[in-house]
Formats: structure tokens, sequence, C-alpha cells
């Protein structure tokens, strides 16, 4: 007799934890031929919500670890990505990718972890300074953190989209709300249970599949969310995203990118999502008797 | 700021007690015999001085004895088309053009010319702005000049401040800033725009537009090929003009919150890129290790340097509670020597309030404080009966969510809480939806480190407070407005990387 299959049933993820959407709702995901997929969560206001709350809380542990840690863990992540990359794959295929682009995605998906694992212990060198202001003060910028993020990802790069928006947000101390791709789904939920496997700590990576309808606007006009990244976004989105932004000033970068190719990694994405702090403090009287070396 | 002069002050306030005839500081007032302002300024457009086309101008007054001063011209939509065309041309044909180098040489002519007119520009700063000419003198007008001296030598050497990529400029800059700093303001915002190679179209604020033109006089007097720099005087509807105008690339905007979120909404759906400095609500904080004196010193400079016209003003002070009586002791006993009175006087503290309007603002959050139950102290002074002051005043018993200890006043106006642990005064240091500054007094070097990490503010000062330099970015989290001014880090809100 023929085995039967255990299916999946694909949850989202909100503080280290994979509820289904509170609002006990769901969409079909069919494959090209037709033929049904999974029943996926059709995430709401709430869930959007409670994931802030979740990012939220995990900021001071996520920010404060050491930076080399924070490496180590995104390392982390690209290995457990390197394990399950043939699920990646297939699901990928599954949704209507042909096979060659859904290897692509895959491969240049897990280097792109690997890549901004590497930063993490770099870029407040590189991007911070000191400065030699004209009196007796030493002067110093560094980059921190900003918080929570938003972060939307174009529909059709399902993996690498969202790995190329989400991997500078948390390389730089940043904690996530991810809004998966609507009709790609599978992608964002199987790098979730990555994510969990990988000790990240709950809360710093949280990731809702849905309508970008219905999930766009709570996220971008959340008082608790400190920015939006994203996308590929039509006209529309960038400018509902731009808009409701307004309430707390978040601070928005929307990039033309379909991230596959050098110009979709670098520096200056982590710079994006962090803030420059200046700390001042006064030098003991410069040019004193014992000065002369 | 004021350090000079504490021991004579006290001095003086010991002989007070025990003399009958008190003496006093003799008037000191700055001339304002060699300045030469018009009795009418035009708009600044294309190199030239023209009128606006609708011929409407307003007065801009000394708020120290609301006298008019002059009439300046007010740009409306057609005045601000006509700006942004010229600078839309000297930017596609001369300044984005033009070698680095010799885009630098011109931006180091403006940092000389300021510095040579520096006591004209002083004076007439404080005549306009009501700010004691001290200030002006010391702090305003070298910053300024320092901050074009400064950015000049970034022009031909912007490859090394975006590793890996070009910096290319944006284009046409729309300004827009406040009447605190006028002058100092100016040269923030044009300064780097120039040297990363775009042009500009400037508004100051209505009530101080005049260091501004003669800024502009400078520029015309260092050479600067004709719409690199356009001044355009006004009101706020001409700001608006200068944010929605298409041809505007880049909208830079110093000012209140509330207008900034008015910006931000304004460009949304654009590909204007903006920078804006907002307000704020900054924390001082004393520990009870801190070096008292000056902690005091700087608890008066946090709050009444500019008459607490600043946006980084530290007006929540948080002093821990072992120390609390006798530091507010010492806090009273300090204010009651700051001299209240003629800006152009140079003994003046605390000069005039820049506006009716804005001492208005002042006296209802001092209304609002005390209704709320808090407890208000203001030194006996002797204000001028003529334009508009305002004493240094604290308030006691202020509660986290009293008004005057969570909005923002912009006057001499101190809301003093206390705190016994560390995590207590960083959660109520945060607890804001601002995030522009923050002050640390200990003499314990890792707790400054553990602050200055965890107070969620862009600049912080630990046993200083209110320095200002070109090389020190500026600029705030949360709703105090995004990007950095200053520094390597403001460069980049004037460039696009490629």
């Amino acid at each position: 007799m023929k085995r039967l299959v255990i299916q999946k049933t694909y949850k989202i993820y909100i503080g280290g934890k994979f509820p289904r959407t509170e609002s006990g709702r769901y969409y079909k995901l069919e494959s090209n031929d037709g033929s049904a997929i999974a029943n996926v969560c059709l995430g709401s206001r709430k869930d959007v919500r409670n994931s802030v709350v979740a990012a939220r809380k995990a900021v001071g542990g996520w920010s404060g670890k050491t930076a080399f840690n924070r490496s180590q863990i995104l390392y982390r992540i690209a290995e457990m990505m390197e394990g399950r990359s043939e699920q990646f794959i297939e699901e990928l295929i599954a949704q209507g990718f042909p096979k060659s682009r859904a290897r692509e995605e895959v491969k240049e998906s897990i280097d792109r972890v690997v890549y901004y694992a590497g930063w993490c212990d770099k870029y407040v060198q590189v991007l911070g300074s000191v400065n030699p202001v004209a009196s007796s003060h030493f002067n110093f910028s560094v980059h921190e953190p900003m918080g929570v993020v938003g972060v939307v990802p174009q529909e059709n790069s399902p993996l690498l989209a969202l790995v190329s928006l989400l991997m500078p947000c948390i390389a730089g101390g940043n904690t996530a709300v991810v809004l998966a791709s609507e009709k790609y789904p599978l992608s964002a939920i199987t790098l979730a249970e990555v994510i969990n496997s990988s000790d990240v700590p709950g809360g710093v990576v949280n990731i809702i599949t849905g309508k970008l309808t219905e999930l766009l606007k709570p996220l971008s006009s959340h008082m608790d969310v400190n920015g939006i990244v994203g996308s590929g976004l039509d006209e529309e989105n960038k400018m509902l995203i731009q808009k409701e932004s307004v309430a707390n000033l978040k601070r928005v970068f929307i990039y033309n990118q379909d991230w596959q190719n050098e110009e979709g990694k670098g520096l200056y994405y982590i710079a994006d999502l962090q803030e420059v702090k200046t700390t001042w403090h006064p030098i003991e009287n410069i040019g004193g008797a014992s000065s002369s070396y | 700021m004021y350090t000079n002069r504490l021991i004579t002050l006290q001095l003086i306030k010991m002989a007070k007690k025990t003399n009958k005839n008190t003496w006093e500081l003799a008037p000191a007032p700055e001339s304002s015999g060699h300045i030469d302002l018009k009795k009418q300024y035009e708009l600044f457009i294309d190199g030239r001085w023209v009128a606006p086309k609708k011929k409407k101008y307003f007065a801009t007054t000394n708020p120290a004895n609301e006298k008019k001063i002059a009439n300046i011209a007010y740009a409306d939509e057609s005045d601000v088309d006509l700006a942004v065309a010229a600078a839309r041309k000297a930017f596609d044909g001369v300044w984005s053009k033009i070698a680095p180098s010799e885009r630098a040489k011109y931006i180091y002519r403006i940092a000389r010319i300021m510095q040579e007119r520096s006591r004209e520009l002083a004076v007439i700063e404080t005549m306009d702005g009501g700010k004691p000419i001290r200030e002006s003198r010391d702090v305003d007008v070298p910053l300024a000049a320092n901050h074009f001296f400064y950015n000049a030598g970034w022009a031909d050497k912007l490859e090394y401040a975006f590793p890996t990529k070009r910096a290319e400029p944006l284009g046409v800059a729309g300004q827009i800033i406040p009447w605190n700093f006028p002058l100092l303001m100016a040269a923030w915002k044009i300064a780097p725009a120039l040297a990363a190679g775009n042009t500009v179209v400037l508004k100051p604020a209505e009530t101080t537009s005049l260091t501004a033109l003669k800024l502009a006089e400078i520029i015309e007097e260092a050479g600067l090929p004709p719409g690199v720099v356009n001044i355009v005087t006004g009101h706020g509807d001409t700001g608006a003009a200068i944010v929605n105008h298409p041809d505007v690339n880049k909208v830079a905007f110093t000012g209140s919150t509330g207008v900034g979120k008015i910006i931000q909404n304004a460009i949304a759906g654009t590909n204007k890129k903006a920078t804006l400095e907002l307000g704020g609500k900054s924390a001082n904080i004393i520990f009870a290790d801190a070096p008292i004196d000056q902690a005091v010193e700087g608890i008066v400079n946090g709050i009444f340097f500019n008459q607490g016209h600043v946006c980084c003003a530290g007006s929540r002070l948080f002093v821990q509670e072992s120390v609390a009586e006798l530091v507010i002791k010492k806090l009273k006993d300090r204010i009651g020597t700051l001299i209240v009175g003629d800006p152009m006087d140079k003994n003046t503290d605390i000069g005039a309030i820049n506006s009716k309007e804005q001492l208005g603002i002042i006296n209802k959050y001092i209304k609002i404080g005390n209704e709320e139950g808090a407890e208000m102290y203001q030194p006996s002074c002797n204000v001028p009966s003529k334009g508009y002051f305002c004493p240094p005043t604290l308030f006691t018993n202020v509660a986290q969510s009293s008004r005057i200890v969570q909005e923002e006043i912009f006057g001499p106006v101190l809301a003093i809480q206390t705190f016994r642990t560390i995590d207590e005064v960083i959660q109520k240091a945060n607890n804001t939806p601002y995030g522009l500054a923050a002050g640390v007094w200990t003499d314990k070097g890792s707790r400054i480190f553990n602050l200055t990490t965890k107070l969620r503010a862009g600049v912080i000062w630990a046993n200083t407070y209110n320095k200002f330099d070109p090389t020190s970015p500026f600029g705030g989290y949360k709703e105090s407005g995004f990007g950095r001014e200053g520094g390597l880090h403001g460069l980049s809100a004037y460039v696009k990387l490629v």
C-alpha cells in the first residue's frame, strides 16, 4: 500500500513561535497546474501588532549581543539553509518557479546570508568615526540599530529579496517584522523554520503571510516601528508606506533592485537602517606640563 | 559659556548680601554704528537682487525693543519658481560641471569673508533675533564660518568619504531653516550641499531673515556663479512652495516636529530625499558622584543657552535623589546671577525671546506647569519693559506625564525630576517620542559608556552640554527627525551613491 505523506501546515512566525493567524483565516495556495499545495495563513493586522510587540521585546537582547556573536548566528542561518536547500528549491518549483531559477534563487540567498554574517562585526568600524572637534573634547560617532524595522520584499523574489533586505537589517542589530510574498509564501515560512533553529532569539525575526493590501497599512502606520525597508513595490504601495510612516517619522527605504547582482548587497544597506550617535566628553587640560611627547 | 564669569558674579552676589549699596555690572553695549542695513531687502535669485513678483513685503523687528529694522521681501510660488529654475540652471550649467577643487575654493572664500565680516554678522544676528551678543559673537558666527571652512575641503575628497561608491550630487536642494540660529543653520545647510555639488534655494525663518541676506551678499562678494545659492525670504507658504516644487531634489528642514511631519507627508510618493532636524525634549542626567558645580553650569548652559531656543536643549533635568536638594539649591542660586536683558549688552546671559508669538507659547506652558501642580521658581530679575523677555524658570514636582515634561517648550523653562537607580533614569529619559540629545554627569567612566549606549538620542554630551562642531554629526532618533548634519555623516545627506 502506498504510504500516505504527511502534509505540512504552514504557519506564521511570531516571537519565536509558530502560531496560526489569530484571525483563523487562510488562503489556498495552488501550483501552476491548479493542484492544492497548502492552506496558508491569511495574516491580520492583529498579527502585525503582535509581531511588533515581539520584535520590540527582542531589540534589547539582540542589539546587546556582541557583534561577533551576531556574526556567528547569521553564519548559522546560512549553514541551516544549505542543509535545507533542496527543500527551498522544491518549494519554489512547486509554486511555479522554473527549475534553474529556483536553484539560483536559493544559492544566491545562502551566499547573501554568509556575506552579511561577515559584516556584523565590521560595519561599525568602517562607518564610525572619531571627529576632530576644535575644542578640548573627545568626540566619536558610532552606528546603532534603529530598532524595529518592517521588511517588505517584492512578490516575485520570495527568498532572495527577503534575505537581501532582512539580513542587513538584523546584522545591524535591528529586529524585523517581515511581510512574506503573497504569491510565493512557502520560502518565507521555511526560512522562519531555519531561523528558529539557528540560535536567533525569538522575536528578532517575525514573518507573516497574507495580503499586502491588508498588512501593509497596519505595519507602516504602527507607532512602535522605527523604519520600513522594501523593494519592488508599485507606486501605490510606495505611497501608502510613505504616507503612513509620517505619524512617527519612520525612516523609509524602498529600493529598485532585483537583488540578483553585486549591487544587491553592500555595506550601505546596513547603514540605511542605523542611527548615528555622537558622544562628547571633555579632555583634561590639553597642553599641560606632561604633554610634551 | 558662563563659566568665566561665575566667580565674579558670585562675588557680586556676596557683596549684595553684605552691602546695602548693591553694585551691578555697568552696561557694556556693543555698538551697531558700523552696521549697514538697507530699509528694504529683495530676494537673492540667480545672483541678482530681485523684487518679489507680487511686491509684498513684511517687517522684521528687533525683539528686544519691538522696533522695526527693515522690510523683507515676501516670496510666493512664482518667486520660488524663479529661484528653483536659477538653481537648476546653475546646477546643470556650472556647479556640477566645474572641477571639485574649484568648488572647494569658492566655499573657502565664503568662509573667509564671513570671518572678515564676523562682527557685523554678530551684531545683526543679535538685533534681528534677540540672542545675547556674546553668543552671536562667540558661537553662532564663528561656527557658521567654520562649517563652510570644514565642508569646503570635502568637495574634492568625496571618494574617501564613501568607500567603493561614487558620490554624485542630488541636484537642487530646497532648505528651510529656523529662527534660533539663523546664520549657523544657513551654514549647516548650504556648506555641505555646495561641497557635494548641489545648488541651493534657502528660505530663512520670517523673524530672522537678515543674516541669511547678509550671507547672500557674502556669496555675491565671493563671486559664486549666479544661481548656485538663492535666498528667498517669506513665511510658511514660501517654504511650502519650495518643498512642493517638482524640480527640487532634496528637502532639508530644521524646525518643529509638526512641520517636519507635514513635509514628510508632502514629499511622499516623490523621489525627493529629506533631512529633518526636528524637536527635542532632551534629558540632562546628574548622578550623585558628578562634579556638582560643573554639572550646575552644564544644566544652566543646557537650558538657558540662547533663551532655551535650542532643539537639543536639556529641558528635562534628572537629578539623583541623594543630591537633588543640593543641586536644586545651587541651581536656584546660580540662575539668580543670570542677567536677563538687552541682548546687545556683552554681560547679558539671557536675551530676548525671538518673537511675541514664541513668548506667548512659553507663557502658555508656564501656565500649564502651574495648573498641573508643579512648583515654579523664577529668580527676581529686572526684565526690560519693552521687548519680549522671560526669566529663567524652574519647575519641580513634575510628573513624567506632565505636559511640561512631554512637550517641547523652546524657552528658558526647565522641568526637574529625580531618580534613584540607573535603570529608572534610562527608562524615564527614553520615555519620550523625541530622541535628539542627552547629557550625563558622573565621574564614573563605565557609567558614561553604559548610558551613552542605552540613551536613544543622536547626541550624547558626557560631563558637558550644548557643544557643537562642524566635524561632529548632529541629528536625532525617533521623532526628532532623520539624517545627520555635520561631519562626514552630514555629507551623505547631499549625495547619491552610485
